[in-house]
């Protein structure tokens, strides 16, 4: 069985859905939501690489790399508001978290 | 010296508009420490008014005071320590009376001047309006009718001055009072000094005012309001159709100088007025417009309702404003207008119609009356319906003569019955007087002048002009001068009976209030002397002016003032012996009736009484006028207010306007709101379902093609 496209896409697809899934079935801990918007991101990763691959083109795995990047970041600015916000409130508890509540 | 005889008054109300203004000040700097001091004082009044102390205490600024006629009280003279009068009230009376009474003996001068020596003068002051066509200028116009006003407002006007000098000797806003009489007498003489429409009409609206602030002198009372509220109400309702008549003039001949309309005037007949398809002949319409605002004014049948209620105000004002002056405004206009009315023959049949049915209507509804002003009241509004039809009859000069002894013997009436109330320490209800003449000998002679005037005894003033006015009717020519002749003399019996009840009931027989029966008292000098110059008058003013008014004097005195009916005199010397003498027998049964009545059989009014309950109930309630106006008028206007009041603005405008919209707009909000339930993942998941909708849309809609 030789790996197509196919694969790697189906990959990125249940990566994909199992990052929207965390963000909607978590009902604990934001830290939760954070690492599965990491896993979506993953998901568009594998994707460019994937099409990158084969279409014999290298700015996808240029994209992928810069998507890391920015994920990277975002991840590290994510958690610092945090810890900021555990600090203010003593929670970081998603049902706790509603300060938008109108 | 006219522009002195006018403007004497004005400068007086100024004077004491302005001690008026500056008492208040100084007895109240603050404006907000005297409720305590009110509270006090009120109190020290015991029961006498709670209303009122209430409303003062609302309005903090004016102090109370109901020393003054609460009628209901029995409030007496000095039995309470009263309010201190307002600083300078001495002042305020002896500059506003002093002036009146040069301005009155100026008047009289001038009465001779124009009315013997044919002095007219006509004295321009400055313009006022320019507007196109419209050129309206303040300017004072003295003829002989514009001098027989001149002297009976001026003289009744400065008696009336004297005598609130004595009669308003407790009432603390005496500068007040003294301001807004002289402000009357000043607008009457701007009425009668008149060149043109517009003018005659500031001097009508400014009596209107002063009428309404003299009703309204004892604000306390809620009653004195509501009778203001009605005068003024009423009176518009006269002055709507003033106003249209004056457009009306204005329309045909585009002017409203008294000489221009003259002038233009006879050639108006034949004309109409076209309005929404009805041609109305142009000159009767227009004097039964103006005629209108003559009813409101002279208080004629169907607008007479507020002249009893005006009965609330002081005692001098009834005789000053509510008898002798401005409700003889509407008679003055229409004599003075006589060269229109003279043209619109139609029209004199209505002032005809109107004069002599209130004549009988007010005469019948005082047969029965017990307060003693009311009973006074109703005698003038029949008076002023005499008044009205020797205009319909075209005897202008009758008419004045009429409204000039009227004057006196109606001022005298109501002075004398302010005398016998000052007595009585505020008690107006004849049913409670009795036996007064021992009492008060002086009032019960000169009430008993008034009366003997008022019924046309021979040779008073009365008998001469009324007389005059009943002939007057028998010769004319107009459709309904027998009407206008029977109702006069019928109204003739029946005035002489309510008059002389009124003398029986007040002055002979037991007294019914044996308390106030022994603490009457006569009243002061200040009153009486006015009481007594009225009585003079009253005898003596009919006689000498009897060929002037209405004989063969009437053309060399009047001239071109009045236009009168060219048959009218020479039909009123052809008249019957038995025809002239009727209202002298009238007057006579009148009398004996009422003395069996109230002297010798005082049990017969009340059989009758019992005996024909509906037509006493009929006449007791005034024919029902109020109450028929109630349903008609007052109940609709105010469904209608209360249904645009609840429907119309509560309903409609608050439920769908701005009220409606942003009520609507917090309601939709408030729900929205409740949307954002601030949880991170119910965000996402609409970003989720609009990312699906988006893509889907894209790929199978419209995108997707």
């Amino acid at each position: 069985m030789t790996i197509g496209l196919g694969h790697y896409l189906s990959v990125g697809a249940i990566l994909f859905t199992l990052g929207i899934l965390g963000i909607f079935l978590n009902r604990k801990n934001i830290i939760v939501i954070l690492m599965s918007i990491e896993l979506i991101l993953l998901a568009v990763n594998v994707n460019l690489v994937a099409f990158s691959t084969f279409l014999g083109d290298i700015v996808g795995q240029v994209f992928a790399l810069l998507v890391l990047t920015v994920a990277a970041a975002e991840a590290a600015i994510g958690l610092a508001v945090l810890v900021v916000y555990f600090r203010n409130r003593g929670s970081i508890a998603v049902e706790d978290v509603n300060l938008m509540k109108g | 010296m006219i522009q002195a005889i006018v403007f004497l008054p004005l400068i007086g109300a100024i004077l004491a508009g302005l001690i008026s203004i500056f008492g208040a000040h100084a007895r109240n700097p603050g404006g907000d420490t005297v409720e305590h001091i009110d509270h006090d004082h009120s109190r020290s009044h015991g029961e006498v008014s709670h209303g009122s102390t209430l409303i003062s205490e609302d309005a903090s600024v004016i102090p109370v005071a109901h020393d003054e006629p609460m009628a209901h009280g029995g409030d007496g003279h000095g039995e309470h320590a009263v309010e201190p009068p307002a600083a300078g009230s001495r002042a305020a009376e002896l500059i506003t009376t002093g002036l009146l009474l040069v301005a009155a003996v100026l008047s009289w001068v001038v009465l001779v001047d124009v009315g013997f020596l044919h002095h007219d003068a006509r004295i321009p002051l400055f313009p006022w309006i320019t507007s196109g066509d419209l050129q309206v200028a303040w300017s004072l116009r003295v003829d002989t009718l514009t001098a027989v006003m001149l002297v009976v407002v001026n003289t009744v006007s400065s008696l009336v001055h004297v005598y609130s000098i004595g009669y308003m000797d407790e009432d603390p806003y005496r500068p007040r009072f003294f301001s807004y009489l002289s402000l009357f007498t000043f607008a009457m003489l701007m009425l009668v000094t008149s060149d043109n429409l517009v003018q005659l009409f500031f001097g009508w609206e400014g009596v209107g005012l002063a009428s309404y602030l003299l009703i309204g002198f004892w604000y306390q009372r809620p009653s004195a309001n509501a009778a203001a509220i009605k005068a003024f109400v009423v009176n518009r309702i006269g002055d709507f159709g003033f106003a249209l008549g004056i457009f009306a003039v204005f329309m045909l001949i585009g002017s409203i100088d008294y000489e221009t309309i003259f002038a233009g005037a006879p050639g108006l007949t034949g004309k109409t007025i076209d309005f929404l398809g009805w041609h109305a002949d142009a000159l009767t319409l227009t004097c039964l417009l103006l005629f209108m605002g003559a009813m409101g004014k002279s208080a004629q049948f169907l607008l007479h309702t507020w002249l009893p209620d005006a009965m609330e105000g002081p005692t001098p004002v009834s005789a000053l404003i509510h008898a002798a002056t401005m409700v003889t405004a509407g008679v003055f206009m229409v004599a003075r207008l006589s060269p229109l009315f003279e043209l619109a023959p139609t029209a004199q049949a209505v002032v005809m119609f109107f004069g002599a049915t209130t004549a009988f209507f007010a005469a019948t509804v005082g047969l029965v009356q017990n307060d003693i002003k009311r009973i006074v009241a109703y005698s003038t509004c029949s008076q002023l319906g005499y008044m009205f039809v020797a205009m319909g009859a075209g005897a202008y000069s009758v008419g004045m003569f009429h409204l000039f002894t009227h004057a006196f013997f109606k001022a005298l009436l109501f002075l004398g019955s302010g005398s016998v109330i000052y007595a009585m320490h505020h008690e107006q209800d004849i049913r409670n007087m009795g036996g007064l003449k021992d009492r008060i000998p002086f009032t019960y002679v000169v009430m008993v002048i008034g009366t003997l005037a008022l019924t046309g005894f021979p040779l008073t003033a009365g008998y001469f002009s009324k007389d005059a006015i009943i002939e007057s009717a028998f010769a004319s020519h107009n459709p309904l001068a027998f009407y206008g002749f029977l109702m006069t003399v019928i109204a003739a019996g029946l005035t002489s009976f309510y008059s002389w009840r009124l003398v029986f009931k007040t002055f002979h027989g037991e007294p019914h209030d044996q308390a106030h029966y022994e603490a009457a008292h006569e009243a002061p000098l200040w009153m009486l002397i006015p009481i007594g110059i009225l009585a003079a008058g009253s005898l003596l003013a009919g006689f000498p002016f009897k060929e002037l008014f209405a004989g063969h004097g009437v053309e060399e005195f009047f001239r071109e003032s009045l236009k009168m009916n060219p048959h009218i005199i020479e039909g009123m010397h052809e008249i019957p012996v038995s025809i002239g003498s009727l209202p002298t027998v009238m007057m006579v049964i009148g009398f004996l009736v009422s003395w069996l009545f109230y002297i010798r059989r005082p049990y017969l009014p009340v059989e009758l009484a019992t005996q024909q309950p509906l037509l006493y109930q009929f006449l007791l309630n005034k024919w029902y006028f109020d109450e028929l106006y109630d349903l008609i008028f007052v109940r609709p206007t105010k469904w209608i207010g209360r249904f645009l009041w609840k429907v119309g603005d509560g309903y409609i405008i608050d439920g769908f306007g701005p009220d409606g919209v942003s009520a609507w707009v917090l309601d939709v909000t408030r729900n929205v709101v409740k949307l954002q339930t601030g949880y991170l993942y119910h965000y996402a998941f609409a970003m989720l379902i609009g990312v699906a909708g988006l893509i889907t849309w894209f790929m199978f809609g419209l995108g997707g093609q």
